[in-house]
């Protein structure tokens, strides 16, 4: 599944991304707002699931080579993440929904 | 393969654009057609020593070597020193600030992840004087086998 068919699938507002990083594989999910955590811990190509709006947030997408990051639980982006995921192109995307909701629709998605 | 040496300074004041030196050597290392899993790996060696570089030791130089098969990646700062090393190494150990941990740092997994990601680690550390850490990295298309 790409992140532009997870993001139609679960109604997921795309903030940002390229046709290509739109186009690229979801490859696993993890859920966390601990940056190391997720730095150590998040699989190559995983969906991140977060609250934390901060620019560290794409430096840690970015270095972690994850396929997208979403913002949960009605969470904005601060500008200068939001800034930092298309200078890095990422995308960024964002749901209203509870991190424990969303992330048993991706799971079913991905693996149901 | 093109060997590369890169040479970085550290930024020690500023939380938000951390990462920069990290970014670069990721970017290095995709133009010269490293391994996808070595840059992977070499990418969070780097930041989570670059930040540490930042919230706790105050800035420093990094510098990074590659031959196409060996990677050496050593950070430096003349930052406070670490009292403990055996202790800074555990999982969950952080003395990071609030101010720090509301960003979403602190949670103590940054040596560690360094630890598990690097195929050797060195910390050398004064108290008063800084911190050296020294990890290297090979190009082993065994490791996930
Ligand atoms: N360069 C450094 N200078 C001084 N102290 C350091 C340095 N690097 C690490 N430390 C000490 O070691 C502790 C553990 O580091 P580690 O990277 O594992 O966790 P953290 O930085 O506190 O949190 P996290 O990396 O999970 O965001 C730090 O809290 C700090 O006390
Ligand atoms: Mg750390």
């Amino acid at each position: 599944m790409t992140v532009s068919q997870l993001a139609d699938a679960l109604n997921l507002e795309a903030l940002c991304g390229s046709a290509e990083t739109m186009d690229a594989a979801v490859a696993g999910g993890y859920c966390g707002d601990l940056l190391s955590w997720v730095m150590g811990r998040a699989p190559e190509g995983a969906a991140w699931l977060t609250i934390m709006s901060n620019p560290n947030v794409a430096a840690v997408a970015s270095l972690g080579s994850l396929s997208c990051v979403i913002l949960t639980e009605g969470v904005r982006p601060d500008t200068q993440l939001l800034q930092r995921m298309i200078s890095e192109d990422i995308p960024l995307l964002r749901s209203g929904e509870e991190t424990f909701k969303l992330a048993g629709k991706i799971y079913k998605l991905l693996y149901a | 393969m093109e060997p590369l040496t890169l040479r970085y300074t550290v930024d020690g004041d500023s939380f938000t654009t951390a990462g920069e030196a990290s970014t670069d050597m990721k970017r290095s290392l995709k133009r010269i057609g490293a391994d996808a899993d070595l840059i992977r790996r070499a990418s969070i060696c780097m930041y989570e020593g670059e930040i540490n570089m930042v919230i706790h030791g105050g800035g420093g130089q990094a510098s990074v070597t590659f031959d196409g098969q060996k990677m050496e990646i050593v950070l430096t700062d003349r930052g406070k020193g670490i009292p403990d090393i055996e202790a800074a190494m555990r999982e969950g150990f952080s003395t990071a600030t609030q101010e720090v941990r509301d960003l979403g740092f602190g949670a103590g997994m940054g040596l560690p992840n360094m630890k598990r990601y690097a195929d050797e680690m060195v910390v050398e550390s004064k108290v008063g004087a800084g911190t050296t850490v020294r990890m290297v990295l090979y190009d082993d298309p065994q490791r996930n086998a």
